[in-house]
């Protein structure tokens, strides 16, 4: 038999966040359990409207609300986060569980949208990315997922072994914008 | 330089991966004679000009794509997904 | 000297900066030039070649002679122009190649040796004896001629790189980039102007014409002030647009804190902006070209438009009398400019026997200068007309040839520039940039009434592209008089006239070039090095061709002209390298377990991106071999735990998830039962060896595929392209689990019972045999259990969510500590495999097969898949090919090197005589000797064989025996038991 014991759980900034420089404030964020979606042929759109009670986000599209989003994540595919998944969806579609996989962090603050436009290649202004507007992008040299949660804030998924370059990056462009206040 | 991704718009370079021209989408019968494998495998084209090309949207939506791209000045005059293109 | 009452310096400001160790005042909104010139200081440089002395021909970027290095210490900037250098409080500024001195430079001596020096001098003089090149002319060129040099020490500033995007980019802040920004912005396009310049407005600034009646410069401001309060305009001043690029991307180089005396260290120096715009506006208005006559270098021979600059933007007479010389209409603005502001002007000398005064001065017309004079500075001029030279005395000389306009980025994507007889100059080719217009002056509308119309025309374009209704504004009032000139490169005479100041190109260089048969403007470019200097030529490149045309009888268009490239002023390496230095240069990944190797002391190596341990040391151990060893002796004694996270892992999963592993591996998976788990082999269509790796079967559609750490990245396309290209019929889907999960490998004969005090129901032979894999619990945390080894033992992988990986990481290591184990590392990890024979991709390296590695066997015959054909091919499977083998060492010395050649032991160890090669080696505890794994021709056969063992490189030569890969439990009784 398994002796006692407890495992802590430890997310991928610990330790590196929160920080606030200048205008902006750049924290981690919990958003519950993460699990991406990949519809079969027959597709999911249904499914996920039934277990979850929202729409299979068209390509750069958020559906849902805080707590209980899907946020487009690449082609022909979803990521859930907040809730833990319907196990009805398992039929329409593959089902990973991501929940330990990414570095989330959020970046608000007046720079925020400077801040990224020093690391990111794609628009990133308010009047083309609104509120909801998410991109499968780079951030420097990471592959990560970038969503406007509101007028000057940025919700950012990297990968979680580069927590500690996603954060650097971040900060090093933090310091450019402050330093320019 | 910058894609026309189907999916997610026009990116920059960076964001995709190249492969070359899009000879895959005609892969040879495993019984086809050798000559057919050393043209799918090996030979290419290199006319100057307009280019099928495949390319992955590696950072983006991960889409292999296949992008009309001219090889002389480089406009793109279309892509469309790999998976949907005529074969 | 100052002019009262003139430019748009801030007068209450004054600004203190030392040049070559001397103290000076300017204002501020001053350049290093304007202040120097205020200062009465005419003598800035020195030249490339022949060492003379130089003072400002411009007021702008193009500027070829005042260069200087700004700044000291580590961040010291050489061949900063001086013309475009903000003043600020405490600058320093130094003068470049001069030795000892700015006034007295000893290798002035080379001005004396001129004739020796012409075009192809070096060409010519030091090809023989060959040795001496490197070691003799080389540095002692270099030391003569050269430009200024980097401190030596790294830069400690930031520099950084950003993207920006818009509807519509204006490149040049002048009468017609703002007149394009006003129409574009009121009609609600999405605006950038960038502007090189600290603040925008163009030749309004230097210039006295007015724009609806009020000074240019006031429009200007003004229109600057409405556009700064509009949301969709964005102005980016002291921002170069240095190239023009596919797709409606350009480069821009953006001077953040050269102007700032004490920036904030956070600060970048310069910013590297890809700017995206569906349109462009090119306004970047024309350059003055130099006239070449003889000694036309002298300090106080500047250009028209660069006299009335210092005049009208800085308050500067650059002279106390000057003389005007020219071949066209606009230099006699120049005249009438000096007048008005109470400077004696001696006399306007226009080459044109026609030429028309425009107000009250001498008017000499026929004129040509065809000499100057004056110590280290101007003192007088000789000129020639029909009847005959006269001189004249004059401490500056405004010259003007005429104006080109700045078609520098029309010629980046390889659009060629059009010869226009009547302005005798260049123009922009017809869409020479998709997407782009040109206006004003770089369109050849020279008039200031010309500029603000093709500005606002050029607007109006590019709106039609966006489907914007076009804001009614009103082009103002201004000067429409046409502009006249009469082309004249060069005064006829002796004497050296230059044509390119910068890297001192004469007339005489050029026909010499002509007389060499280099007609090409190519070659004679390359031979003379005219154009070649950081000012790529924008002073001297059309008066340089117009010579070689005549001097080859033919006329310019047919001389043609080089072409221009990227960027159009000098980009520092460390903007372009901008956020790639440090900690920038790559991304880390770092395991879960990171944390706690560190604090254990490991050594981190980078595995690709990866810092994985390299090994652990404890008390008394001293070197790398003994922690490695006894990590060894861990795992096959009692139990090791080593981090595997870094391998690729894959989720694949749908009805034809084993259809794509089939076709994906060389054996076959659709009859891999669930619960289990399989070794499987990929290769390219090219028939070599991709990677390899374990596959498990987790449900009937489910599978987890593990790839190398190197080729996760590679397989994840790779299977992508299977799905989307070959098969996207398939019902399949694929995603990478790589960063979900922390994955560790607990090895060695104490395995299980480490594994049982962990997991919620022990395991045990039956129920978890070799190979078998599933889920278990962990502390109330679903994980999953592998059987498989890489190190030969009893050994499994134990995978939890990656939240939970630091903490099972310190528990598995305290535990295998109190059952005589351990952590182990990269060191340990490849003793253990190559010991056992599993290749890496030391083996897989890209140019072995199936056959090679000896897995012939696993290329399925019952089915296809990818490279099976190709790897069929007679030359891939030939039993001479290189075969894998195990390696001992035989001779007299006891090490072995991977890298080294294999040949027979009589035979000379030459290339012809090739054997095979080491690929991996290692000292194994086990046997007590190195061992290594390599490919040897026909190696399978080949067992027991002795060969010779070279490596070159290390110097070693021995002997070494052939023998089975599988060094240890070949029967593989370990992993099983
Ligand atoms: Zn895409």
């Amino acid at each position: 038999m398994a002796d006692a014991l407890t495992l802590t759980a430890t997310t991928p900034c610990y330790g590196l966040l929160p920080k606030t420089i200048g205008t902006c404030v750049l924290t981690e964020t919990d958003l519950g359990a993460l699990t991406s979606v990949a519809p079969y042929k027959q597709g999911a759109a249904g499914a996920l409207k039934d277990a979850h009670g929202m729409d299979f986000p068209a390509p750069n599209r958020t559906t849902g609300k805080q707590g209980a989003r899907a946020i487009w994540f690449g082609r022909d595919m979803a990521l859930l986060a907040g809730p833990a998944p319907d196990a009805a969806l398992a039929e329409h579609a593959a089902l990973t569980d991501q929940t330990d996989a990414w570095a989330c962090v959020t970046l608000s603050g007046d720079d925020a949208a400077a801040v990224l436009a020093r690391l990111v290649p794609v628009d990133l202004s308010l009047a083309k990315f609104k509120r909801g507007h998410t991109a499968r992008t780079q951030l420097g040299h990471l592959n990560a997922s970038i969503t406007r949660t509101g007028v000057d804030s940025f919700l950012i998924l990297a990968f979680r072994s580069m927590a500690a370059t996603l954060v650097h990056d971040l900060v090093t462009a933090m310091e450019s914008l402050a330093a320019r206040r | 330089m910058r894609l026309p991704c189907p999916i997610c718009g026009d990116r920059d370079r960076r964001e995709f991966y190249y492969q070359g021209a899009a000879v895959a989408l005609s892969r040879p019968a495993p019984d086809a004679d050798a000559a057919a494998w050393e043209d799918y495998v090996h030979l290419r084209e290199n006319q100057p000009g307009d280019l099928d090309e495949l390319w992955s949207h590696d950072a983006g939506c991960g889409a292999w794509l296949v992008v009309t791209r001219n090889t002389v000045t480089h406009a793109v005059s279309g892509a469309k997904l790999a998976s949907e293109a005529t074969r | 000297m100052r002019i009262a009452g003139k430019g748009r310096i801030d007068r209450s400001k004054t600004v203190s900066f030392r040049f070559d160790g001397i103290q000076y005042q300017g204002f501020a909104g001053d350049t290093v030039a304007s202040a120097l010139l205020a200062n009465g200081v005419r003598l800035m440089g020195r030249s490339f070649k022949y060492h003379r002395p130089r003072g400002v021909l411009t007021a702008g970027s193009e500027e070829p002679n005042a260069l200087m290095t700004i700044g000291v210490g580590a961040g010291r900037e050489p061949n900063v122009r001086a013309t475009v250098q903000e003043l600020y409080e405490g600058l320093e500024a130094r003068s470049q190649n001069a030795f000892p001195s700015l006034n007295f430079d000893l290798l002035s001596v080379n001005d004396l040796a001129s004739p020796f020096l012409s075009a192809g001098f070096y060409y010519k003089t030091f090809m023989w004896p060959r040795a001496f090149w490197e070691k003799l002319y080389e540095p002692a060129i270099r030391r003569a001629a050269g430009l200024g040099a980097l401190s030596g020490e790294a830069d400690q500033d930031r520099y950084e790189k950003a993207f920006a995007f818009c509807d519509l980019l204006i490149i040049g802040a002048g009468p017609a980039g703002l007149m394009a920004a006003l129409v574009a912005a009121k009609s609600g396009a999405d605006v950038i102007l960038a502007d090189e310049d600290a603040q925008m407005g163009g030749r309004l600034l230097a210039d006295t014409e007015t724009v609806d009646g009020q000074g240019g410069a006031d429009w200007a401001a003004s229109v600057l002030n409405e556009l700064a309060g509009m949301d969709n305009v964005r102005l980016m001043t002291r921002t170069t647009v240095t190239g023009a690029y596919d797709q409606g991307t350009f480069g821009a180089l953006e001077r953040v804190s050269h102007h700032i005396a004490r920036p904030d260290g956070r600060l970048p120096r310069e910013t590297f902006w890809r700017i995206v715009a569906q349109r462009s506006i090119l306004a970047a208005g024309a350059l003055e070209r130099p006239i070449a006559f003889r000694n036309n270098d002298r300090p106080g021979i500047m250009t028209a438009g660069a006299v009335r600059s210092y005049l009208n933007r800085w308050g500067v007479a650059p002279g106390k009398a000057v003389t005007v010389f020219a071949n066209n209409d606009d230099a006699h603005r120049t005249a009438l400019d000096l007048i008005a502001a109470g400077v004696h002007v001696t006399a306007v000398l226009d080459s044109r026997p026609d030429a028309q005064a425009q107000g009250d001065y001498r008017l000499i017309r026929g004129a040509q200068v065809c000499n100057s004079a004056g110590r280290k500075g101007l003192d007088a001029i000789t000129y020639r007309t029909t009847s005959g030279e006269d001189k004249l005395a004059t401490d500056c000389l405004a010259m003007s040839g005429g104006w080109n306009p700045t078609v520098h980025l029309t010629c980046h994507m390889n659009g060629r520039p059009e010869w226009n007889e009547s302005m005798a100059s260049f123009v922009p080719g017809k869409e020479a940039i998709p997407g782009m217009t040109v206006a004003g002056a770089a369109s050849g509308r020279f008039t200031l009434h010309g500029c603000l119309t093709s500005g606002a025309e050029a607007a109006r374009d590019a709106l039609s592209d966006f489907g914007k209704t076009v804001a009614d504004v009103t082009v103002p009032q201004a000067d429409d008089t046409p502009y006249k000139v009469a082309p004249l490169w060069a005064v006829a005479g002796k004497g050296r006239a230059w044509l390119d100041f910068q890297n001192d190109v004469t007339v005489k260089d050029v026909k010499q070039a002509a007389i060499e048969n280099f007609r090409s403007v190519e070659h004679m470019k390359r031979y003379t090095t005219q154009g070649m200097a950081t000012d790529q030529g924008k002073n001297s490149n059309v008066a340089a061709l117009a010579v070689l045309a005549d001097a080859t009888g033919r006329g310019i268009p047919e001389t043609g002209t080089t072409t221009f490239r990227p960027p159009y002023t000098p980009v520092t390496l460390a903007a372009l390298g901008a956020g790639s230095r440090g900690k920038g240069f790559a991304p880390e990944r770092h395991t879960t377990s990171h944390a706690a190797s560190v604090a254990m002391g490991a050594p981190m190596i980078e595995a690709g991106l990866w810092y994985r341990p390299s090994y652990f040391p404890r008390k008394g151990e001293s070197n790398w071999r003994q922690s490695c060893d006894r990590e060894v002796g861990h795992v096959r004694g009692a139990v090791g735990v080593c981090d595997v996270s870094t391998l690729g892992k894959i989720d694949i999963q749908g009805p034809d998830a084993a259809k794509l592993l089939d076709f994906a591996y060389t054996n076959v998976f659709s009859t891999l039962k669930v619960g289990r788990v399989r070794y499987g082999l990929m290769l390219r269509e090219d028939g070599h060896v991709m990677d390899d790796g374990t596959t498990a079967r987790l449900g009937e559609t489910h599978f987890a595929m593990t790839t190398t750490t190197a080729a996760a990245g590679q397989v994840m396309r790779h299977l992508e392209f299977i799905a989307q290209v070959h098969h996207p019929e398939w019902d399949v889907r694929i995603m990478s689990v790589t960063e979900q999960w922390a994955q560790f490998a607990i090895a060695g004969p104490k395995s299980r019972d480490l594994v049982n005090g962990l997991v919620e129901t022990p395991i045990d032979n039956d129920t978890w045999p070799f190979m078998a894999c599933g889920p278990v619990r962990v502390a109330g945390i679903d994980a999953r259990l592998f059987r498989i080894s890489f190190s030969g033992e009893h050994a499994y992988e134990l995978a939890v969510p990656a939240h939970y990986g630091d903490a099972l990481f310190r528990v598995l290591v305290k535990r295998a500590e109190a059952l005589e184990g351990g952590a182990y590392g990269m060191e340990a990890l490849n003793v253990l495999r190559i010991e056992k024979g599993h290749i890496t991709h030391s083996e897989i390296h890209g140019r072995t097969t199936a056959f090679d590695v000896g897995m012939e066997r696993m290329i399925s015959a019952k089915k296809d898949c990818i490279g099976k054909t190709m790897a069929a091919r007679e030359g891939l499977i030939d039993d001479d090919r290189g075969q894998l083998v195990g390696l001992k060492p035989v001779g007299a010395i006891k090490k072995l090197t991977a890298g080294a050649h294999l040949y027979s032991e009589s035979s000379e160890a030459v290339p012809a005589n090739d054997q095979g090669y080491v690929t991996s080696v290692a000292f194994s505890p086990d046997f007590g000797h190195y061992i290594g794994l390599g490919f040897v021709r026909g190696g399978a056969a080949r067992h027991g064989d002795r060969l010779r063992f070279v490596d070159a490189l290390r110097g070693m030569d021995t002997v070494v025996e052939v023998c089975n890969p599988v060094f240890l439990d070949p029967e593989g009784g370990r992993a099983r038991g």
